[in-house]
């Protein structure tokens, strides 16, 4: 789960990093009282989790608290890449003397949490690593004791931190380490950190990606969820224990297991067809489970044709059967659906499914052409 | 012959009485894996599975009173770490962790506590693995199998079921399959799973199953070039899965560009090694390959 910028320097300056002040606001009445607060030249800056909203005209400067209302005006209610601006940050203007790039990231490749930095701030790190990988430091740290002073001094070196910053720039980063374990992050990025005209470094934008398997430990940090920026779509289904994403296709799919579920949707494209979502019911595919997938696939009219592809194994396909006429049952909008269950008593479930009137599939690619080819009849019809 | 189990592996359950559990245990047992013990903390002294196997309250108590030398792990995410900890701490030389959903800083700590000791650890996320007509440890069903000699490593559960059908319906049998789990910090890789198929003299092929995110499919398909003469076929599940969104696995995800189908497809066929483009099409790329 991504934070937004706001939370993220909030946790950040709990463990002491230094982000200087800032106000959120959700009004542009609200960003003008924030501007006059802070004092001075502002920044006011769009609070959404989508990347490039420099670009979008989502961060601008405001020279007075009459421009940062007039500036969070243009800003709340802007379309980013899909997502309506609801939040503002106002934050003083800084006076930038040098930008750099500090980060610690969960490595799966070296099973470490690392850290990166470079003297190259304000760009993404993705760019410096293609570019010029010389500039990026990698420095893994110790899975069992972290964080060492050697550690901080090396980083300090590399990125030139100037002598008498050190002390500070110590404190930052134990800080970001610190914040890091404490929220179970998968990266907790600060770009840039910056040292201002007046010898001060801050941390002037901040990202925190948690640990989704972690949240259940975080119930604080689990209310910092940002439900605007969500499909309603995937909130429900989270709601209802279904891992599910939402897609721009016209093939529903609902299939027990992540991998399977991927691939179910490689064989429709394969098939020529676009996939709706991605859907994992789970273990079990119980009738009220299913019935709850339903619901999710149907809500997007997209949605011509639903593909169902259950691997039997330990449940009982005619269970799985027996549940999906069931749900189907109760269901407002209809559209063509091809089962495809397999493996323990798969055989029993095929009378159960032809008596629904469900179009049944023995092989993957089979029940993937089916429902390419039914999504394009439910669509001319 | 096979790896990781077989006839002599002598197999503790942690967290044997829970429903999850139990019901495994019961399929491991019907397979013919041996279950010499359980463990239940305040549960020891009972038996579990109708009185066929004893239960004990710790894993060191287990492993002295019977000589387990393998441990299966059904414990909630919450504990499974300290699971795994105990588990190593008694010396049980395999830990196979099903469990899903472990925070990753944890997997982290017990990932490098686990290799120190030189214990060898299968998942978490993971369906565990079956050495046909000798031992299943997991949940993977027993009777989607053939015995034969084609190996297969998998990061997917559902999916590993799929391709040994498939295999299975079209003659090919297998030795062992292993499901390394889907988490992006597991205890066994890719490369280390196909080093062990490599020097199975009973494996005689190998099929790996992978799919989007790291970048060990990347790291096996290299070790491959260097290593593995055996005739190999792969599939990499989420050529449609857009970036930065995790699929389910909590390891699936394209990050910063990285971890697509497309490189790792491109690095598996770089060295030589034929993908499918659906898993139904595994037997006749292993026939292909040289596989009677």
């Amino acid at each position: 789960m991504k934070l937004q910028e706001y939370r993220s320097k909030e946790i950040l300056a709990r463990h002491g990093v230094a982000i200087g002040p800032g106000i959120t606001a959700t009004s542009p009445e609200e960003a003008r009282a924030a501007a006059e607060r802070i004092g001075g030249p502002v920044v006011v800056k769009a609070q959404v989790l989508v990347g490039g909203r420099g670009k979008a005209g989502g961060v601008k400067l405001a020279g007075t608290p009459d421009e940062a209302q007039e500036r969070a005006r243009e800003i709340i209610g802007l379309d980013i890449k899909g997502v309506t601006v609801k939040t503002v940050l106002v934050a003083p203007a800084a006076d930038i003397a040098k930008e750099y790039y500090l980060a610690l990231i969960l490595d799966r490749a070296t099973r470490t949490v690392t850290v990166i930095a470079s003297a190259e701030g304000g760009v993404e790190i993705e760019e410096t690593a293609k570019t010029d990988s010389g500039a990026i430091l990698r420095m893994p740290l110790h899975p069992l004791i972290g964080l060492q002073e050697h550690q901080v001094r090396r980083v300090a070196f590399f990125l030139g931190i100037p002598a008498e910053l050190r002390k500070d720039f110590g404190t930052l980063m134990r800080g970001l380490s610190d914040a890091f374990f404490a929220t179970d992050a998968d990266l907790a990025e600060i770009n840039p950190l910056v040292v201002t005209k007046e010898d001060a470094l801050l941390a002037l934008d901040a990202k925190i990606v948690l640990d989704d398997s972690a949240l259940p430990r975080h119930p604080d940090l689990e209310a910092m969820r940002d439900l605007n920026e969500e499909e309603p779509s995937e909130i429900a289904a989270r709601e209802a224990g279904i891992s599910f994403i939402k897609l721009d296709g016209s093939i529903g799919c609902m299939v027990n297991g992540a991998g399977l579920a991927m691939t179910t949707m490689d064989l429709v494209k394969l098939a020529g067809g676009e996939p709706a979502n991605f859907l994992d019911i789970g273990g079990g595919a119980k009738a009220d489970r299913v019935a709850a997938a339903f619901k999710i696939i149907l809500d997007d009219r997209n949605v011509k044709a639903i593909l169902i592809n259950i691997f039997g194994g330990i449940t009982r396909g005619d269970e799985v059967a027996r549940g999906i006429v069931e749900a189907r049952s109760l269901l407002t909008r209809d559209v063509p659906m091809v089962v495809r269950i397999v493996g323990t008593n798969a055989e029993e479930a095929k009378p159960i499914l032809a008596e629904a009137n469900l179009i049944t599939a023995d092989s993957l690619d089979d029940a993937a052409a089916k429902a390419v080819e039914a999504s394009r009849a439910g669509a001319a019809a | 012959m096979s790896i990781l189990v077989n006839g002599e592996t002598r197999l503790l359950v942690q967290g044997i009485t829970g429903r999850e559990g139990e019901f495994h245990s019961t399929a491991m047992l019907e397979y013919g894996t041996s279950i010499v013990a359980g463990v239940t903390p305040g549960k020891g002294g009972r038996s579990a599975l109708d009185g066929r196997v004893p239960v004990f309250d710790t894993v060191a108590e287990a492993v002295e009173q019977t000589g387990a030398n393998a441990t299966c792990i059904f414990v909630p995410a919450a504990f499974a770490p300290d699971a795994m900890l105990e588990a190593a701490e008694a010396d049980v030389p395999l830990v196979i962790c099903i469990t899903e959903g472990v925070p990753a800083l944890d997997m982290l700590r017990v990932y490098h506590v686990l290799r120190a000791k030189g214990v060898r650890l299968i998942g978490p996320n993971c369906p565990g693995l079956t050495s046909v007509d000798e031992a299943k440890v997991g949940i993977i069903p027993g009777n989607i199998h053939l015995r034969g000699s084609v190996g297969l490593v998998s990061r997917s559960g559902t999916l590993t079921y799929e391709v040994v059908q498939a295999m299975t319906d079209a003659g090919v049998g297998q030795s062992t399959c292993v499901g390394i789990g889907g988490d992006p910090i597991v205890g066994t890789s890719f490369t280390d799973v196909l080093d062990m198929f490599n020097q199975d003299p009973e494996t005689e092929a190998i099929v790996m199953i992978g799919e989007i995110g790291g970048d060990e499919e990347e790291k096996a398909a290299a070790f491959c070039a260097r290593e593995v003469r055996k005739p190999m076929a792969a599939f990499i599940a989420g050529r449609t899965a857009p970036p930065g969104r995790r699929m389910g696995h909590a390891g699936a995800i394209i990050s910063g560009g990285e971890g697509t189908a497309e490189s790792k497809r491109s690095a598996l066929e770089a060295a030589g090694i034929r993908v499918a483009d659906s898993p139904s099409h595994i037997p006749r790329l292993l026939r292909d390959a040289g596989v009677a």
